[in-house]
C-alpha cells in the first residue's frame, strides 16, 4: 500500500518521539493516519457514492410512480417495498427512514464488510503490516484502531446515506410536521431529531458485522478472502433469518434485530427490540473482537 | 525475518520456550470463549433468577378475587400486551392475508386496509403486540405493533379512527356517544378484563375455579385464578388469569388445552401503568396524502360480504374481543355468545350440551364439504388430508381439528363446532339428528 508506506517515516519519527515522552495522543496520531489512509481510497469512496445514489433512485422513483397523483403503495397491506415508503410523497423527511431501510439489510453491511475485511488481511496482502508492527505501537492498539476506523466508517456510512435521502427529500417532496406510526404528530424539528437517532441506531447496528470481518480480516493474508467470506456470512446470516425452523437461534443472529429501528417512530417508542439489537451487537463485537485480539496478537506476521 | 510487536515475546530460541509461547498463545482464546461463556450464562441464568420470586401475598379466596375482578374501577392504564395464539393451524403467513384481502377487495373492489375487520384475521395466529392506553370511557387507542408500521384504532370522543401506517390508509367511523356510555361498565378496562369475565361467566358445577398461587406479571404481584373444566369431552385443559393484587386488573391470560403443549391463548401485559396517558396519544388527524375511508363507504360493501360494517367503538371493541377469544365464547356457550355469533353468521346457531361441552351447530344449506373422491386428483388429496372423514347416525362428515376447536362439517352441510374432542361432537351431532 503505497500511501501506508509513505506513512510509515513519519509515525516512525513520530514514534521515536513517544519513547522519549509517551504521550496519550499518540494513539489518537496512529487514528488519525489510519483514518486518512481508509478515507483517501478510491474504493472507500466509490462504496459511500453508491451508498449516496440508492436514496437518489429510491426518491426519483417514487417521484416518477406517484407523478400522475397516485399514491405509493396504496395497494393494501401487501404493497411490497421498504418500511415507509407510502409516506415519502406526503413528507421528504420519511425518504430517509426509507433508505436505511432499505440499505441497512445489505448495501451498509456489503461496505463494512469491505472496510473490515481489508483491515488486517488487506495490509498483509500489500505487505505493510509488517511496517506497521515495526512502530513500537503494539498489535493490541493497531487492532483498535484498525476497528475504530471501521466503527468510523460505519458511522460515516450511516450518515452518508441519511444526508443523501434528506438533501433529496426534501428537493423532490414537500417537508412539514409528520405523522409517526402510531399516528400522533410531531413537529418537523423533532422528525429530524429522530432521523438522527435513527441513524446513530443504524451505524451501532453495524458494529457486529464489523468485528466479525475484522476477526475474519485476522485469519487470512489475503484481503479479498477476507472481504469475501465477510459478505458471504452475512448473506447466509441474512438467509437463515428467514427461516421458520430455526426461530430458536434467530434472535441471536447480528442482523435479527435491525429493522427494530423503525419502532423509534412510534409513539411511546418501542424500546424492547431497540435494546435487544444494540445488546447483541455488544455480544458480537466482544465476542469477536476478543477472538480477533486474540488471533492477531499471537500470529505469525509473514508478509 | 518477521516483525514482532512490543507485547509479543516469541524471541525464544529452545524448544521449550516455543512451547511455552504456543501455550501463551493459545491462552488468548479464553478471553473469547469466556465472553460467550458470560453471555450464555446471563441469558440463561437472569430470567431464571427475575422469575424464582414470586411474591408473598395474603390469602384470598375465589370468590374474593372475582369480586376483586369485579370492583376494579381501572380508568386510566396504558401498557404494552402481548397475545400468542397457538390453534395448530399452519402459518399460513402471506397466503392467509392475501386470501383475507382478496375476499375483501372481491366484494367491494375497494377495501381499506385500515378498516378494523381486515385486521382481525391478523390476530387468530402467532405472536403479537399490542399497545393499549385507556384514559375513562371517551379515550381509548389500540395499536397492533407490526414491523416498521403499526395499526392504530383511536377512540377519542365522537370519533373513532383506523390508521395502518404501513399503507397510510385512514379508516374513519363516529361513535354514538349514548352507546358509548352504555358501554362504560362493562367495556372499559382493556381486553384482559372481558377475557375474565367472560371466563367467570361459566362458574357453575361444570367448573372449579380456584386462587392457584401468586405471580409477577409485568413487574406487579398478582393473584393467579385457575379455571378448570369439571367435564371431560372437552378440549380446554385450564384457564389461568393473573389479577392485580392492587387493582383487580386481570393482566395475563392463559388457556392451556387439555392434551397438554403449549397454551393455545396467552395474553398478558409485558408492561403497564395506571398513570394517566398523555393526551396527545389520543390526538389524531389524518396525516396529509392518507387515503380516508369513511365509515359508510364500507359499509354497503361488507354487508353484501356477509360482515356487518362496525358501527360503534363498542362493537369495534367487541369484534375484536371475539375474534380474540372466539374459542372463548363458543364453549363458555351460554346465550350470550350464541347471541353473538347469531348475528355475526347466516341464522342462529342451536347449542347442543351444557357447559364446556356446548356445541354450536350452523346450518349453511350448503353442500357440505366435497371429498377428495369427488374433487379428485391432487386437490382431492390435499381436501382429505385436511380433515378425517368420520361417519355416524348423523350421515357421514369431515372433521376439522386444532388443538382448541374442532368443528364436523356434515356432507348435508351442517356445521358443529366446539371446543370439544371428536367423540363429543359425533355424539353431538348424532342427538341432534
Amino acid at each position: 500500500m503505497s500511501r501506508a508506506e509513505a506513512v510509515s517515516p513519519t509515525e516512525v519519527i513520530s514514534q521515536r518521539q513517544a519513547i522519549r515522552e509517551p504521550s496519550p495522543l499518540w494513539t489518537f496520531g496512529l487514528l488519525r493516519s489510519e483514518l486518512l489512509t481508509t478515507f483517501r481510497r478510491w474504493r472507500t469512496l466509490a462504496l459511500l457514492a453508491v451508498l449516496a445514489a440508492v436514496p437518489i433512485l429510491v426518491g426519483i422513483a417514487v417521484k416518477i410512480e406517484t407523478s400522475d397523483g397516485a399514491s405509493m403503495g396504496g395497494g393494501g397491506p401487501q404493497s411490497g417495498g421498504p418500511a415507509f415508503i407510502s409516506q415519502i410523497t406526503n413528507n421528504g423527511l420519511f425518504l430517509v427512514f426509507t433508505a436505511l431501510a432499505a440499505t441497512l439489510p445489505f448495501f451498509l453491511p456489503m461496505a463494512i464488510g469491505v472496510i473490515a475485511g481489508d483491515a488486517i488481511a488487506g495490509e498483509a496482502n500489500q505487505g505493510t503490516l509488517r511496517y506497521l508492527l515495526v512502530a513500537p505501537a503494539g498489535r493490541t492498539r493497531l487492532l483498535l484502531t484498525k476497528y475504530a476506523t471501521t466503527m468510523t466508517f460505519c458511522l460515516v456510512a450511516t450518515l452518508v446515506v441519511a444526508v443523501s435521502a434528506l438533501t433529496v427529500g426534501a428537493l423532490l417532496f414537500p417537508l412539514g410536521d409528520l405523522t409517526t406510526i402510531s399516528g400522533t404528530r410531531i413537529s418537523f424539528a423533532e422528525g429530524l431529531g429522530r432521523a438522527l437517532l435513527i441513524a446513530l441506531v443504524v451505524a451501532a447496528s453495524l458494529t457486529g458485522v464489523a468485528a466479525l470481518g475484522l476477526f475474519v480480516s485476522t485469519l487470512t493474508n489475503s484481503g479479498i478472502a477476507a472481504m469475501a467470506t465477510t459478505v458471504g456470512l452475512l448473506i447466509t446470516v441474512q438467509i437463515l433469518d428467514q427461516i421458520p425452523q430455526l426461530h430458536a437461534i434467530q434472535p441471536y443472529f447480528f442482523s435479527h434485530y435491525w429493522l427494530s429501528f423503525a419502532d423509534l417512530m412510534r409513539e411511546p417508542v418501542y424500546w424492547d427490540d431497540l435494546v435487544k439489537n444494540l445488546g447483541v451487537q455488544a455480544l458480537y463485537a466482544a465476542v469477536f473482537g476478543s477472538a480477533a485480539w486474540a488471533r492477531f496478537t499471537a500470529k505469525d506476521i509473514t508478509a | 525475518m518477521a516483525p514482532y510487536a512490543s507485547d509479543d515475546s516469541t524471541t525464544a530460541a529452545g524448544e521449550v520456550d516455543d512451547l511455552r509461547s504456543g501455550r501463551r498463545k493459545a491462552a488468548r482464546y479464553i478471553v473469547p470463549v469466556a465472553v460467550v461463556g458470560v453471555a450464555a450464562a446471563t441469558i440463561g441464568l437472569v430470567p431464571a433468577i427475575a422469575d424464582s420470586g414470586d411474591p408473598d401475598l395474603p390469602e384470598i379466596t375465589a370468590q374474593q378475587l372475582i369480586e376483586k375482578i369485579a370492583q376494579s374501577d381501572v380508568q386510566q392504564l396504558s401498557g404494552t400486551f402481548k397475545i400468542t395464539t397457538d390453534l395448530g393451524l399452519p402459518d399460513l403467513g402471506g397466503l392467509e392475508s392475501s386470501l383475507t384481502s382478496g375476499a375483501m377487495g372481491s366484494g367491494s373492489g375497494d377495501g381499506s386496509s385500515a378498516d378494523p375487520t381486515a385486521k382481525l384475521t391478523e390476530l387468530a395466529s402467532g405472536t403479537h403486540t399490542l399497545r393499549v392506553a385507556v384514559d375513562g370511557p371517551d379515550r381509548q387507542k389500540l395499536s397492533l405493533l407490526e414491523n416498521a408500521s403499526e395499526y392504530s384504532l383511536i377512540h377519542n370522543g365522537k370519533d373513532v379512527w383506523g390508521y395502518d401506517s404501513k399503507s397510510n390508509e385512514v379508516f374513519h367511523g363516529t361513535a354514538d356517544e349514548q352507546r358509548a356510555g352504555e358501554e362504560k361498565t362493562q367495556e372499559v378496562p382493556a381486553t384482559p378484563k372481558d377475557m375474565a369475565e367472560e371466563a367467570l361467566k361459566a362458574v357453575d358445577d361444570t367448573t372449579s375455579v380456584t386462587v392457584d398461587g401468586t405471580a409477577q406479571v409485568a413487574g406487579r404481584d398478582a393473584y393467579r385464578l385457575l379455571i378448570k373444566p369439571k367435564q371431560s369431552g372437552t378440549t380446554v385443559g385450564a384457564i389461568t388469569v393473573a389479577v392485580d393484587a392492587k387493582t383487580g386488573i386481570p393482566l395475563k391470560f392463559t388457556l392451556t388445552p387439555s392434551s397438554g403443549g403449549a397454551a393455545v391463548v396467552d395474553a398478558g401485559f409485558t408492561q403497564v401503568s395506571f398513570a394517566k396517558p398523555a393526551a396527545s396519544t389520543f390526538d389524531f388527524t389524518p396525516p396529509k396524502g392518507a387515503k380516508v375511508t369513511e365509515e359508510g363507504e364500507l359499509e354497503g360493501a361488507a354487508e353484501a360480504e356477509g360482515h356487518r360494517a362496525p358501527k360503534s367503538e363498542g362493537e369495534l371493541r367487541k369484534e375484536l374481543d371475539k375474534e380474540l377469544d372466539k374459542e372463548l365464547d363458543k364453549e363458555l356457550g351460554g346465550r350470550k355468545s350464541g347471541d353473538e355469533l347469531g348475528k355475526a353468521a347466516h341464522g342462529g346457531p342451536e347449542v347442543i350440551g351444557e357447559g364446556w361441552n356446548s356445541v354450536a351447530v350452523f346450518d349453511t344449506g350448503g353442500e357440505g364439504v366435497p371429498s377428495g373422491a369427488e374433487v379428485g386428483g391432487d386437490m382431492g388429496g390435499f381436501l382429505d388430508s385436511l380433515g378425517d372423514k368420520v361417519t355416524g347416525k348423523f350421515g357421514s362428515g369431515t372433521v376439522f381439528s386444532t388443538r382448541l376447536i374442532n368443528a364436523l362439517i356434515t356432507d348435508d352441510g351442517k356445521v358443529y363446532v366446539g371446543a370439544v374432542d371428536k367423540d363429543t361432537l359425533v355424539k353431538a351431532a348424532d342427538s341432534g339428528k
